[in-house]
């Protein structure tokens, strides 16, 4: 297929995409405008990414646009992503948190970029592998993505053949998954132990709650300085006192907050300061 | 150098996982059946060991119970990796003593996700 792109265009995709879903992408990676269109223009019978962005913005075709801006969008995502920090997370970050809240016996658990579910899935496993740990504990798991088409496919806790071979040991996908087709469905009670909705994490209008832990892992890299400064203001609002953060192991927070410190014995998270 | 050996009948899957193993640093050993691959156990002690489902001569699953059951050197961590993709065969699998299933057809990605679970990549 001839995917003949002029620079100009390519950067107006570019804005779209930060306009709409607060995602920058720079030249240096317009490489994945012209890979991850391939099949939409294949689609829509277009013939190469100039005529495909005359007829978005001839505004004739808004699927068009939605569908263009959802396939550049990275979802890449595994089960149990980062072993050694997960470990941390469902082992003595989850113990300290448990230790805040005996008296509640409430956690919130916040996925905030939570692509196609597997994070908040394995979260979800971790959990009910230790069911009687928490036994009596109401743990509320909220995931989100900008991705309508991300959530979408995460609500169906259905994932293929590749997608379950990345991160997830074969003992929990028996334990945990059925068979359907050529794709495995996950359990409807992990399912059930997780809410999905549709959030741009730079959207400083809509509230999502208060959360004793977030996860934000390898998406802040996508964004510009300034919606990084909005997306650590949201996440500072939605964390109690004392509440962590988790970030990507190789991300580190910088100089984006000062209401947010590093944790000691927990690489990879921070805790919401007093101020 | 860690080592893995390769027990698959197919000489273009022996290829493509020696490929990526030894882009991982590991040294790679191959055997084209169960028999075979009991021989190398022998004389080597193998960190893990890639293991097809159906061979000629001896398939995986009458290797990996023979390989668990003797005396000595059979604690290296065996992964199935098969067209066998059902549930039931992955239980048995597990129930002889595998430590790992992949489901072929399998890429970089899978084989390196498997190796890390089982505490070898």
């Amino acid at each position: 297929m001839n995917i003949h792109s002029s620079k100009r265009s390519l950067e107006i995709l570019s804005n779209l995409l930060e306009e709409r879903t607060g995602q920058t992408l720079s030249s240096e990676r317009y490489w994945r405008i012209q890979t991850s269109l391939q099949s939409i223009m294949k689609e829509y019978n277009i013939p190469d990414i100039d005529s495909l962005v005359s007829e978005i913005l001839s505004n004739m075709n808004r699927s068009l646009e939605t569908d263009c801006l959802e396939a550049i969008l990275n979802n890449e995502s595994c089960f149990f992503r980062d072993q050694a920090s997960f470990a941390l997370l469902t082992g003595p970050v989850l113990d300290a948190i448990k230790a805040n809240k005996e008296k509640e016996k409430n956690i919130r658990i916040w996925s905030s970029a939570c692509s196609f579910g597997q994070e908040s899935i394995s979260l979800a496993i971790a959990l009910s592998e230790n069911s009687q740990k928490w036994s009596g504990w109401n743990i509320d798991i909220l995931s989100t993505d900008v991705s309508n088409h991300a959530i979408s496919r995460a609500k169906k806790g259905r994932y293929n053949h590749f997608e379950v071979q990345r991160g997830l040991p074969i003992g929990l996908l028996v334990k945990y998954f059925k068979q359907v087709d050529q794709d495995w469905q996950i359990d409807q009670k992990i399912l059930d132990m997780i809410h999905y909705r549709n959030y741009n994490l730079v959207n400083n209008d809509i509230f999502v709650g208060k959360f004793d832990l977030i996860l934000c892992r390898n998406m802040l890299m996508y964004l510009s300085e300034d919606n990084k400064i909005k997306a650590f203001q949201n996440i500072e609002k939605a964390l109690y006192p004392n509440a962590y953060l988790m970030m990507g192991s190789a991300e580190t927070i910088g100089e984006y907050s000062n209401k947010l410190e590093p944790c000691q014995d927990f690489r990879g998270f921070y805790k919401r300061n007093l101020m | 150098m860690r080592s893995c050996l390769i027990v698959d009948d197919s000489k273009v899957i022996r290829k493509v996982a020696r490929h990526i193993l030894e882009t991982m640093d590991f040294e790679v050993y191959e055997a084209g059946d169960g028999q075979e691959a009991l021989n190398s156990c022998l004389e080597f002690k193998h960190d893990v060991i890639l293991l097809d489902w159906n061979m000629p001569i001896m398939s995986g699953m009458d290797f990996l119970k023979k390989y668990r059951q003797s005396n000595s050197n059979n604690d290296a961590k065996v992964i199935f990796c098969t067209t066998e993709n059902g549930i039931g065969h992955i239980q048995a699998a597990i129930s002889a003593g595998a430590d790992e299933y992949v489901m072929k057809p399998f890429d970089r990605t899978t084989l390196e996700s498997k190796l890390q679970i089982v505490g070898c990549s």
